[in-house]
Order: C-alpha cells, then sequence, then structure tokens
C-alpha cells in the first residue's frame, strides 16, 4: 500500500439540499491546485457529486474521504444507514428509490452509483442494511 | 507591439486606503493587501475589471488609450463597440453616433457591430466542422472570460471557437478599404476601439489565440462619453453611416452572440460570478445537450462594461429598440463568404492553460502543500475577514505554505498569541515574587 500523503474527510448531513455539491466543489478545487486536469478531473469530479448526493439524499448521514498517495486519489463515502437491500438491483441503470422531495429537484434518473463505477479505476461497494453503506472508489493520476 | 506583462487594469498607490473591499471580489484571487496597500498579482488578473467597480476609492483603473494619442497616426479611424450605442438615451439610430466620432476628430467609422456580423457568419461556417463530442462550444468573444477559463478550467480551453474577436475583425476589414480607397499605406493608419472595458484594452496589448492585435489602441467610452454627447444634439437623426446588422449590434447585450450564432441549444450566462458557477457545470459534464455557450464578465453583457456610462439596464433596452431600426439580414445572407478567405479571422496561437493556481509543478510536492494549508486552515479562525490581507482563511493558509505570509499576520492568531504571552507574563512575575 502507497503512502497516504493526505487524508480530508468531510462530514454531510442527510437531506441538507442547499449545500449540495458545495463538498465536491471544494474536492475539486483541491484537485486543480495539484495540478491534475483532463479526463480525471472530470471523471473524480462527477463521481464524487454522485456520492455527496446520495448521502445527503438517501442516507441517514455520513462521511466523504478523500485521499491522496502519489499515484492515486481514492474517495470512501460511508455512512451510518440505512443500507441497500439489493446491491444489484442498486447498481442497475434507472433504478432508483428516490422521494418525491428529491425526484422535484431533478435527482432519482438512478444513474449515480452506475456512474461512480464507471468513471472509477477501482471500485468497491458493501452495504448492509441498518446499519450503512461503504463505496470505495480509486483513480489513477499520471504525473501531470 | 505584443507585451506578455501587460495588464489595464492597475492600482493607483497614492489613493489605495488597504480596505480590503476588493479582495473578496476577485474571481482568482489575485488581490492581497499587505504594506498598507492592495497588490494585484499578475499571473493571476484577468482584467474583469471586477476590482474597480468595488473599490470606493477608485484607487482601481483602467489604462487606455488617451484620445490625443489617436494623432500618432496621419489617418485614424474610430471602431466603435455596439455597447458604445447604448449609452445615449436619446439615439434614434447608430449613425449619430458614427458621425459624432468624425467630428471629434476621426477620419473614418467602422462598426465593430459589422465585425460581428462577419464574426456570426465565421463561427456558423466554423461549427459545422466541429465535433459533437467536442460540445459545447465556448464563445471567445469576451477576453475575461478567455483568461477565466485559461487560469481556472484549463480543461475547457479547447472549447474555445478559435476565430477571432470582433474588434480584431473589424480592425483589419477598416483598414484594408481605408488603404484601398485613399491609396495610402497601412502604417499610416491607426485603428482604435472604443473599449467598454479594460478586458479589450488587455487583449490588444497581450493577446491570446495570435501574436498582435490589427486594433492600434482603446480608448474608453468614459473619456469620449461627455465629447460624443455634446455633438450628439447637433447631428441630424440618419446620417446614413451604420451598416451592421440588428444582430451584430445586438452583440453590445448578453445573449446577442449566442441568438445570433446558435439560437438553439445556446445558452448566455453574464455577471462573472454566474459564469463561474457554469463553467464548473459544463466542466462536470452537466449540461450534455448544450452546443453554444457565451460567457460575459459583465451584467447585461458588454453594456454592463467597467468603462461604460449608463446603467446597464437602461443601455440594453436603448440598444434593443435601436435594433428594431437595423437592417434585419441575418449575417449568414449579409457577409459575403469572400471575406472568409480574404481575411486572417482564425486564432493561429493554441491558448495555453496559465497554472498560477498551481500550488507546485510537482504533484506530490503540491499534495504535501494541500496537507499542509489543510493543518494550517484548522487553526484558523475561518472568519475569512480579510485583515490578514488574503482573500480566504483558505487562501491566507495558501499564501503562507508559498512563503508569502506567516501565521501572525492574522490578527486573531496574533491576540491568542499575545493573551498567552500576558498570561506567562503574569505567571512569571508571581514566581519570582516569592
Ligand atoms: N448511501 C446510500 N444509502 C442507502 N441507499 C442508497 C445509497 N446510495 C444509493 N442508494 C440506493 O441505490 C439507489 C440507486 O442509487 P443511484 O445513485 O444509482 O440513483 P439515484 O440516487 O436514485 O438517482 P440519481 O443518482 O440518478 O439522482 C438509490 O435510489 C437508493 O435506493
Ligand atoms: S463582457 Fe464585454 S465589457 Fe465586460 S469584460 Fe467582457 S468584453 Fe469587456
Ligand atoms: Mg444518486
Amino acid at each position: 500500500m502507497e503512502s497516504t500523503i493526505l487524508k480530508n474527510t468531510y462530514e454531510i448531513n442527510a437531506g441538507e439540499f442547499q449545500t449540495a455539491g458545495d463538498v465536491s466543489a471544494n474536492i475539486k478545487r483541491k484537485l486543480k491546485q495539484i495540478g491534475i486536469g483532463g479526463t480525471v478531473l472530470r471523471r473524480i469530479a462527477v463521481a464524487s457529486y454522485e456520492a455527496e448526493l446520495n448521502l445527503i439524499i438517501h442516507s441517514h448521514g455520513g462521511k466523504l474521504t478523500l485521499e491522496m498517495t502519489p499515484s492515486s486519489i481514492i474517495l470512501t463515502s460511508a455512512d451510518v444507514g440505512p443500507g441497500i437491500p439489493d446491491l444489484s438491483k442498486a447498481m442497475q441503470e434507472g433504478y432508483s428509490t428516490a422521494s418525491e422531495e428529491a425526484r422535484d429537484l431533478g435527482f432519482g434518473a438512478g444513474m449515480g452509483l452506475p456512474n461512480m463505477k464507471r468513471n472509477a479505476d477501482g471500485f468497491s461497494i458493501e452495504s448492509e442494511v441498518g446499519k450503512g453503506t461503504t463505496i470505495q472508489m480509486r483513480f489513477d493520476v499520471k504525473d501531470a | 507591439m505584443n507585451d506578455k506583462r501587460f495588464h489595464s487594469v492597475r492600482l493607483d498607490k497614492e489613493k489605495c486606503k488597504a480596505c480590503t473591499n476588493c479582495l473578496r471580489r476577485c474571481p482568482t484571487e489575485a488581490i492581497r493587501v499587505r504594506g498598507g496597500r492592495a497588490h494585484i498579482i499578475d499571473e493571476r488578473c484577468i482584467d474583469c475589471g471586477e476590482c474597480i467597480r468595488v473599490c470606493e476609492y477608485h484607487a482601481k483603473y483602467a489604462q487606455t488609450d488617451p484620445l490625443a494619442s489617436i494623432n500618432r497616426f496621419k489617418y485614424k479611424i474610430a471602431l466603435p463597440a455596439p455597447s458604445l450605442y447604448g449609452q445615449f438615451k436619446q439615439l434614434v439610430s447608430p449613425s449619430q453616433v458614427l458621425e459624432g466620432l468624425l467630428r471629434i476628430g476621426f477620419d473614418d467609422v467602422y462598426e465593430v457591430a459589422e465585425g460581428a456580423d462577419i464574426v456570426t457568419r465565421a463561427i456558423r461556417e466554423r461549427m459545422r466542422n466541429i465535433d459533437r463530442d467536442d460540445y459545447p462550444i465556448i464563445s471567445s468573444a469576451c477576453p475575461a472570460i478567455v483568461r477565466l477559463i485559461r487560469v481556472r478550467f484549463p480543461d475547457l480551453i479547447p472549447h474555445i471557437i478559435d476565430v477571432r474577436q470582433p474588434m480584431e475583425v473589424a480592425a483589419m476589414v477598416a483598414k484594408r478599404e481605408f488603404c484601398k480607397k485613399h491609396d495610402v499605406q497601412p502604417e499610416d493608419v491607426g485603428c482604435f476601439f472604443i473599449t467598454p472595458c479594460a478586458a479589450k484594452m488587455t487583449a490588444i496589448r497581450n493577446p491570446i489565440g495570435h501574436e498582435t492585435s490589427a486594433v492600434d489602441g482603446a480608448i474608453s467610452m468614459l473619456e469620449i462619453y461627455g465629447l460624443l454627447s455634446s455633438q450628439l444634439k447637433k447631428i441630424p437623426v440618419d446620417t446614413g453611416l451604420a451598416k451592421a446588422t440588428s444582430h451584430g449590434v445586438g452583440w453590445a447585450n448578453a445573449g446577442g452572440e449566442a441568438s445570433a450564432v446558435c439560437p438553439e441549444h445556446s445558452m448566455s450566462v453574464d455577471g462573472i460570478e454566474n459564469v463561474i458557477r457554469v463553467l464548473e457545470e459544463i466542466e462536470n459534464d452537466k449540461l450534455p445537450d448544450l452546443v453554444f455557450f457565451e460567457g460575459s464578465a459583465c451584467t447585461g453583457g458588454c453594456v454592463g462594461g467597467p468603462l461604460t456610462f449608463e446603467n446597464n439596464y437602461i443601455a440594453r433596452g436603448v440598444v434593443r429598440d435601436l435594433m428594431h431600426g437595423c437592417d434585419i439580414t441575418h449575417p449568414d445572407e449579409k457577409v459575403d463568404v469572400s471575406y472568409l478567405n480574404k481575411y486572417h479571422l482564425l486564432l493561429d496561437k493554441s491558448i495555453t492553460a496559465n497554472k498560477a493556481m498551481r500550488l507546485d509543478d510537482d504533484i506530490v510536492e503540491a499534495m504535501r502543500k494541500i496537507e499542509q494549508m489543510e493543518e494550517i486552515t484548522a487553526r484558523l479562525p475561518g472568519y475569512d475577514c480579510g485583515s490578514c490581507g488574503s482573500p480566504t482563511c483558505k487562501t491566507f493558509a495558501e499564501d503562507i505554505v508559498r512563503g508569502f505570509a506567516t501565521e501572525m499576520d492574522c490578527i486573531h492568531i496574533l491576540k491568542e498569541k499575545l493573551k498567552v504571552m500576558a498570561q506567562q507574563m503574569v505567571e512569571l512575575a508571581k514566581t519570582t515574587r516569592e
């Protein structure tokens, strides 16, 4: 395992739509400061935004963690519930249990998880009903 | 004349009160207050003019060419930006303004709105060869936005349309036609843009995407406003000088370019903070159906430029009314295709990213610096009060890591430190008494 140079954790509260996107914007700003650009930047931006929104929309609250190692960026989303009963279903494009409120705001296309998986170079998801969900995504960076 | 370091936006040291009002308004965090006055970080400044607007003491200003400088040339041509028309409430036709410019000392006039007609046609031709995957196409008309993209959205650089801006095209056409008509040498002819902003002045001295500008100088609208308005009273309503279409004139207002160039699936955003928000969305692939994006640094478009006189809402209305009186032929029909070959309308130098926001050339070193910044930020109060001279606590931490500031520049940290020291003194006094 390569050494972690930087680790930032962001708390994300359930239902806080007003500040949706702030955490991923913050992450993107940092990536630009270290000189990450191109498709990697876009892929991380898309994935972190989807992860942030899922925490707001579906979870009881959780944390998004950004880690940087010399060769990769690792994003981890970990929440305290409610957990996903059927992971394979949740991973399908178009599957969504988003509330009426979230749909009114334009979310709930059921594309978040598939997008995260597609954009990351490494993706794992674990979930237990009643406990919570943990998603880890790895993005490889080449020296820009 | 290409001066890589030229910036039109300047600071008048004498007038600066070190008030910090400009700090937070700068979209590229290019201002610091140190040693009792503001400093502009040249590499980051995009010449948008936000600081000029916000400074109560008029310490920030735009350096433009004085009107008298036109006398460097034997023959002088005025190139009025269409936003100039919006400055005069009683105007019936753009022709009056053109006549007015002749009366204040120019030998000829050529409307930048006509340049916009040509550019409209050129962009539309160019767009046919642009792959859908490369959408959205981003306008190159506002130089402050082009510079903003270089500094904050380098990944969007390839989206910028490689057609020159209307003032460049206007200068090329005006000069060539004048020389031909009067049988004179190009060196004897000077083309002067009547500018609503600092960004255009910078674009003339230090162009992006081409080596030199065809424009010889820029005169501020504010400087000639008084002269022109007193002339206008004496000018008959239609002198027949104006030739631009309503589409070209419409470029003065936000949305004018987008509706001329790409009426469907386009978006016009004005005000630099709004532009930044939408560019973020574009960068995150959130606007997949967008074909053309027009961004104006100024609210309302160029009519809201920092060197304009009239309120931008009023000016917008004036321009809209004037458009009704103009030729409504679309530039596709009006502009002959021969223009596209006869003139050098495309950019010929690639636009490069501006790395002024990067912490280090080495990615690992940059990561370490972010980590240090995080540690420092955690100790700062997070008030973003500006008293340290940096725009936010975060940028202050960045300045410390870059070596331009020390933690004691934060008065809140200093206060804490002093409190602790005072406490220690008291304790010391106590122990020594015993
Ligand atoms: N952190 C989570 N906790 C509990 N359930 C989740 C979580 N993340 C996703 N889900 C479940 O998985 C489903 C699919 O998620 P996904 O992000 O793909 O789509 P969505 O959020 O519903 O819609 P979109 O992301 O397109 O706005 C969600 O509707 C929800 O039922
Ligand atoms: S919107 Fe127009 S006036 Fe304002 S900075 Fe851009 S080009 Fe200049
Ligand atoms: Mg989702």
